[in-house]
This record gives C-alpha cells, sequence and structure tokens, in this order.
C-alpha cells in the first residue's frame, strides 16, 4: 500500500507552452559571443567570459565526487533560452499570462497583493529574469534586487567590482563553465546600514528542453547591512538529463549579515532514476569585514545529482560562517554536499550542522572542509554530520578534511549514523499515528536544527517537501 | 452481562523461528485489573506486544476480540485508536521531537478517529498540565524530546502520563516495574490506580511480585512456557512470591 505513494508524480514536472528563443545546440566561442550580444552587454563582461571560455576548455571534469552518472556532452546542450518577445517589463501586468500562469500554478505568485507580505521575489524562467516584485520599494531604501542582466545595464560598476572575487572564473570545472555562458541570475546590493525589510526570493524554474540553466547571483551587503535570501527552483519531469550549473557570490563588509537559504526541488528523475536534473553548484561567500556573517542553509530534495559546497571565506577578523544543511536521497538520487570553512581572520567562528536522510536506493555523502590558516589564531569550528538511514538499500558517507595550520585553533567534529528503528515507528503507531505520520515525525526531529533557520513559512515548505520526498520509503 | 473487553482464545504465536505462545484463553472484563506473571522467556512480554500488533510475530492459531471486534485483523495505529493502549518495557526514543508535540500528534489522532474535533495547543496544554499535576509528574518532562536523555524511571514514568492523557479502554503495561528503584516505582503505581477506572481494563505484565503491593489486581494469572498454567485472586501473587515459579511448573503440566 506505501509503494503506491512512492509512486506518487513529481508536481512541479508539468511543461508551459510558451514559445521560445534559443542559441544553437553546443559551445565554442560563438555561443559566448552571442549570447553576450543577446544581452547587450559591455565588452569587459565579453573578455571575462571569453577569458573563462578558453580555461575551461583545458579543464577536465572533476571525478573526487561520490557520485555515479554517464559522460555529459557538453555539445548537446543549448546553452541559452528564453521566452521569446521578451519585452522591456514597464510593470508586472506586461509578464506574458502564460509564464505569469506557471509561477501561480507553482505557488509563486506575481502580482505584489496577493504575495506573502515581506517577500520581494525575481522570477526567472530559463535563462532569464521574467519578473521582479516590490521593485520601487525597496528602491526608496538604496536596495537594489532584480535579475543580474538588468544589474549589468543599470549597475556595471558594481557588478565589475564584485563578479568573479568570490568565486574566480578560473575556480573549477562547472564554475568556469558557467562564467562563460551564464545567461541570468539574480543580484541584489544592501547599501550601508540598511537592514533589508523583506525577504529577498529568487524563483528559478527550468522549462525548455535540452537546455541547461546557468544562472550566477552576485549579493553584497555594505557595511553594518543585513539581508536574508532565499531561493526555490524546480523543473519539468522530462526523460533526459538536464544540467544545471550555477554560481552564487557572496560578498559581506564591516558588521554586515547575510543568510542565504535555499529550497532546492529540481525534478529528481522518476523511480527507476530515468531523468532528472544534474545539479552542479559553486556557491561561496567572502565575509570580507570585521563581524561579518554568513549563513548558508540549504534543503535539498530534488535534483538526480547534487554536487554543491557552499562555502566561506572568513577573511574579516571575527567573522562568523554557517552551514546547515538537509540533503535528502530517495529512489536513484545521489548526493554530494557539504561545506568549505576557510578562516582567514582572527578569531573568526564556524559551525557546521549537516543533516543527511537516505531512502531508496539514495547515496548521501557529506563533505566538507575546515581550513584554519597561520594567522588564523583563536579560530573555533564545531561541525556536525548526522545520517539517517531508512531501509537497507540506500547509503551515507562522511568526509570530513581539516587542514590546521595554527595550534591556536579549535575543531570540534561529531559525526553521527542512525537507522529509523522498526522500534521507533512500531512505538509511534501503537500511539495511533501512520506510518507516513512516524516517518515524518522522526525525520523532521532529525532535520529540526537545520528547520529552525528557515525563515518561518519556508520551513513550513521545506517540511512538506521532505514528507512529500520520503513519501513511500518505508513500508 | 457486558462482553469482555478482551477475550483471548487458544492463541499461538510464532517469533524468532520457534513458537512462543502455545494457546493462551484470557478474558478480562471491563473496569478489571489483571496480572500476568512468569519467569524470563515464559512468553508473557510476547503476549502484550502480539496484543499491540508487534509486525515481528505470527499468529498461528487462535483468535482475540477486542470490544467484540477481530482485534488481530486491525494494524497497530488501528488498535490504538480504538483505545488500546501499551506501555513499553523499553520506551523508544525519538530525538528532536518534542514530547508535547508528539502526544498531541498521537491524542488527536485517537480524537479524529472518534469524530471528536481535534484539540489545539491552548486546550491539549490544559490537559497536559491537568495529568501532570494528577500524577506528580514534572511540567519539564514536556519540554523535551521523547524519551531522549531520560532515566528509566523518567522513561516508564512518560509511558503512565502517555496513558493518562489518551485514556484508553484497554492499558497493556509491559514490565512497567522493571529497572525501578522503590521510589519510581511507588510514583507509577500511584499513576495507574489514580488511571483505575470502572471504565478502563488493565493487564500487568510482570515478573516480580513487588509491583502488586502497590496495585492490587482482580486476577492474577501465570504464564509459563507459552502457557497460562494457573490464574487466581492477588494472594496467588504472595503464594508466587514465596514458593517461586518451580513451584508451579509441577502443579501446571499435565
Amino acid at each position: 500500500m506505501i509503494q503506491d505513494l512512492a509512486n506518487r508524480e513529481y508536481r512541479y514536472g508539468f511543461v508551459t507552452d510558451v514559445e521560445q528563443e534559443s542559441v544553437p545546440r553546443g559551445l565554442n566561442e560563438e555561443i559566448v559571443r552571442l549570447i553576450s550580444a543577446k544581452k547587450q552587454e559591455p565588452a569587459w563582461l565579453l573578455d571575462w567570459r571569453l577569458k573563462a571560455f578558453r580555461t575551461w576548455l583545458t579543464m577536465k571534469e572533476p571525478a573526487w565526487a561520490n557520485i555515479k552518472y554517464g559522460p555529459i556532452d557538453y555539445q548537446n546542450i543549448i546553452y541559452y533560452s528564453a521566452p521569446k518577445r521578451r519585452p522591456a517589463l514597464q510593470s508586472l501586468d506586461e509578464v506574458d499570462p502564460e509564464i505569469r500562469r506557471t509561477f501561480d500554478k507553482l505557488g509563486i505568485p506575481l502580482d505584489e497583493q496577493k504575495l506573502l507580505s515581506g517577500v520581494a521575489v525575481d522570477a526567472v524562467f530559463d535563462s532569464v529574469s521574467v519578473a521582479t516584485t516590490f521593485k520601487e520599494k525597496l528602491a526608496s531604501l538604496g536596495i537594489i534586487f532584480g535579475s543580474f542582466s538588468d544589474a549589468v545595464q543599470q549597475h556595471p560598476d558594481l557588478v565589475r567590482r564584485y563578479l568573479g572575487t568570490v568565486v574566480p572564473y578560473s575556480d573549477n570545472f562547472f564554475a568556469t563553465l558557467n562564467s562563460a555562458v551564464f545567461s541570468d541570475g539574480s543580484f541584489a546590493y544592501i547599501p550601508k546600514g540598511v537592514r533589508c525589510p523583506m525577504e529577498l526570493s529568487t524563483y528559478f524554474r527550468i522549462n525548455a528542453r535540452e537546455t541547461g540553466q546557468f544562472e550566477r547571483t552576485l549579493i553584497i551587503a555594505e557595511d553594518g547591512a543585513s539581508v536574508s535570501y532565499l531561493e526555490g527552483c524546480t523543473a519539468p519531469m522530462r526523460d533526459e538529463h538536464q544540467l544545471h550549473a550555477a554560481v552564487v557570490e557572496l560578498v559581506a563588509l564591516d558588521n554586515a549579515t547575510i543568510k542565504y537559504s535555499t529550497v532546492q526541488n529540481w525534478y529528481p528523475g522518476d523511480k527507476d532514476g530515468k531523468g532528472g536534473i544534474y545539479n552542479f553548484v559553486t556557491k561561496r561567500g567572502t565575509c570580507l569585514g570585521v563581524n561579518s556573517k554568513i549563513t548558508w542553509t540549504q534543503v535539498e530534495t530534488g535534483s538526480a545529482i547534487t554536487w554543491k559546497y557552499p562555502g566561506c571565506i572568513l577573511q574579516g577578523d571575527h567573522s562568523v560562517g554557517e552551514f546547515y544543511s538537509v540533503a535528502t536521497t530517495n529512489n536513484w538520487q545521489q548526493a554530494d554536499t557539504g561545506t568549505k570553512m576557510i578562516h582567514l581572520g582572527r578569531n573568526t567562528r564556524s559551525t557546521i550542522v549537516s543533516k543527511g536522510i537516505s531512502a531508496g536506493h539514495g547515496q548521501n555523502t557529506y563533505r566538507g572542509l575546515v581550513k584554519i590558516a597561520k594567522g588564523a589564531s583563536g579560530a573555533r569550528n564545531y561541525s556536525q554530520c548526522d545520517s539517517l538511514l531508512i531501509g537497507d538499500r540506500c547509503g551515507a558517507h562522511t568526509f570530513p578534511y581539516l587542514d590546521i595550520k595554527n595550534s591556536t585553533a579549535r575543531v570540534e567534529h561529531e559525526a553521527s549514523t542512525s537507522k529509523i528503528g522498526e522500534d521507533q515507528i512500531f512505538y509511534c503507531r501503537q500511539r495511533g499515528l501512520s506510518i507516513e505520520d512516524a516517518v515524518n515525525l522522526i525525520v523532521s526531529g532529525f532535520c529540526k536544527e537545520v528547520f529552525r533557520q528557515l525563515p518561518m513559512e519556508f520551513a513550513v515548505e521545506a517540511q512538506k517537501l521532505l514528507s512529500v520526498t520520503l513519501e513511500g520509503s518505508v513500508g | 452481562m457486558d462482553n469482555p473487553v478482551l477475550l483471548v482464545e487458544n492463541l499461538h504465536v510464532r517469533g524468532g523461528g520457534r513458537e512462543i505462545l502455545r494457546g493462551i484463553d484470557l478474558s478480562i472484563g471491563r473496569g478489571e485489573v489483571h496480572a500476568i506473571m512468569g519467569p524470563n522467556g515464559s512468553g508473557k512480554s510476547t503476549l502484550a506486544r502480539v496484543l499491540a500488533g508487534h509486525p515481528e510475530y505470527e499468529v498461528t492459531a487462535g483468535s482475540v476480540h477486542y470490544k467484540g471486534q477481530d482485534l488481530l485483523a486491525m494494524d497497530p495505529e488501528t488498535r490504538a485508536r480504538e483505545g488500546l493502549f501499551m506501555a513499553f518495557q523499553y520506551p523508544v526514543e525519538i530525538p528532536g521531537v518534542n514530547n508535547a508535540y508528539f502526544l498531541k500528534g498521537a491524542l488527536n489522532a485517537l480524537r479524529k478517529h472518534r469524530g471528536e474535533e481535534e484539540l489545539d495547543a491552548m486546550d491539549f496544554m490544559t490537559l497536559v498540565r491537568e495529568r501532570m499535576k494528577r500524577l506528580d509528574i514534572d511540567e519539564s518532562l514536556m519540554n523535551r524530546s521523547v524519551n531522549e536523555g531520560f532515566s528509566g524511571g523518567e522513561k516508564k514514568r512518560n509511558e503512565i502520563f502517555q496513558m493518562a492523557v489518551l485514556e484508553p479502554t484497554l492499558a497493556i503495561l509491559d514490565e512497567t516495574d522493571s529497572g525501578l528503584d522503590i521510589d519510581a516505582l511507588k510514583i507509577v503505581a500511584h499513576g495507574v490506580n489514580t488511571m483505575r477506572s470502572p471504565e478502563r481494563a488493565m493487564l500487568l505484565v510482570t515478573h516480580y511480585q513487588r509491583l502488586l503491593n502497590y496495585i492490587v489486581p482482580d486476577v492474577v494469572h501465570v504464564l509459563t512456557d507459552g502457557r497460562i498454567v494457573r490464574s487466581g485472586g492477588k494472594e496467588l501473587a504472595l503464594e508466587l512470591e514465596e514458593k517461586g515459579y518451580g513451584w508451579l511448573e509441577h502443579v501446571g503440566c499435565d
């Protein structure tokens, strides 16, 4: 009876019928130039893309991750796709009604009146941003929030100053590919002393067939500024794998705080492992200023493959980096995820809390690096990695790397692996709870420390998502 | 006359590759408190767990009727929702799940099944405070995770407390006295006695007679080697205490 539930379809797997405008399949310098030209970019940005592309040609796809997948044919991907007749939007009313309906269906209404109060949304459909809400309200505080493409046009100095400073174009195979072909993404700038009064949120949607999505996000918090940013994502169900290789860069100056939360729900493939998104993502933040703080919170439930290690470079003295993660793998999903905490400044602190849940044939790997440089006296790290197994065909793996060059550092690592026991489930059932409720309860208890970090409404969403992901995993 | 709350007839059960229960007959009426005593390995905990629907046992013969319904046809959660409660010998820890939240979920599952409105957090906490007071249980228990880091005594008290909130029709207490010091035993026994009512039947599974100094049963059964070899009044427990289980093995076997 439980197995039936396992076969329940991915709720977000529909396709929107809009006319798309794409570049030809494959990747070469011409494609890079074409993407840049379509976006009417300044010469320096095209140069930067080309440098990235040439570097990429010399690079090899990394093979060290604990994931298995067939070869990706990079010449068989369409690197840019956008809904046609993209207007220069004067207001939200001009959004293509089909696209608008798509976001409504996903529970992301683009009507400002209908939105959850206190959340500004940037909606990205395939390669382009289609709408940003509450732009004016934010502008009155000096906050810039919108698509990356718009920022390139309207605030080129800011983009030029920070682009690639956290994740250089030569960083790694996937980040370098992104640097060459990135299409759109979000840009946020919080000026000095401003606390952003609402959550900023981007919703990413892959729609077109055989396209990759390569978005790039840049968030800058000036001295004393603070912001909380959320991203969500879904994709249609398709039999072939689709590549998603994003880059996110965060910069926090003196006393600034950036909280970045992700609820990742790309199409995971079907129960036999057919289709699903390959999610190869590079996310990193620099705590450039003293007392700055960056918190990454991620709930990774989708994608056939997840490869991501949101990290913090703790450069400013007394800066703080945090990473809270829940990653679930069910059916044939694989996740190799964790974080990098690079301590450079004095008295820098980092906290890592990772919760991996594996069910079905899922394989879940935590991979984390804590590096304490010579000059990082008084640095502290606390890491906790817990794995929960459901059933006996899944796997959990932990690879913590420590690199400590300063003797005053204090580093603690705790790890545990547990199985949802028959006894736990029976205990819950004896108290009147169904098997499904029992599993949800046990899992939510396991993830509690991470969910606590999410903004309220999203914590509820994340919990629901988790229960859908794990549906049918016990029976 | 009323039907018994629980009627067990010729129950045979296998588990772990062998026959553990070999023809149990037992009838418990409304408001009655029965004690099942027996040496280790006699099958008394198996009986408790089979009645609660634990999946690791196979019933090979016999029947069990609960409030006139076929108990063995019900899944464990349905049994619970129908008012069958088991206090576990080894209560299970559920890390990160708040004790109050867990119990509220359980109570509302029962209420929903009975067609009653679910309790909101406020009403639930009012009920909880009243029951805690009645059972002399410390309120801090509610803010902790289910059984996590509880001492043996706290776990058992938590079981009795859950029973007090869920108000079962039939409560099965599986070796609730084991591992308790005398003070903890008194608190648990006080809880059970408080819950005694003409509306509630209880089945106490115990190895030792000492629990029965504090909870006085209406009927005592002695289980050895998968069979009830003797049933009697409360004085049977005392006799057993004096003479040991060996005495009955001779008397009971044919």
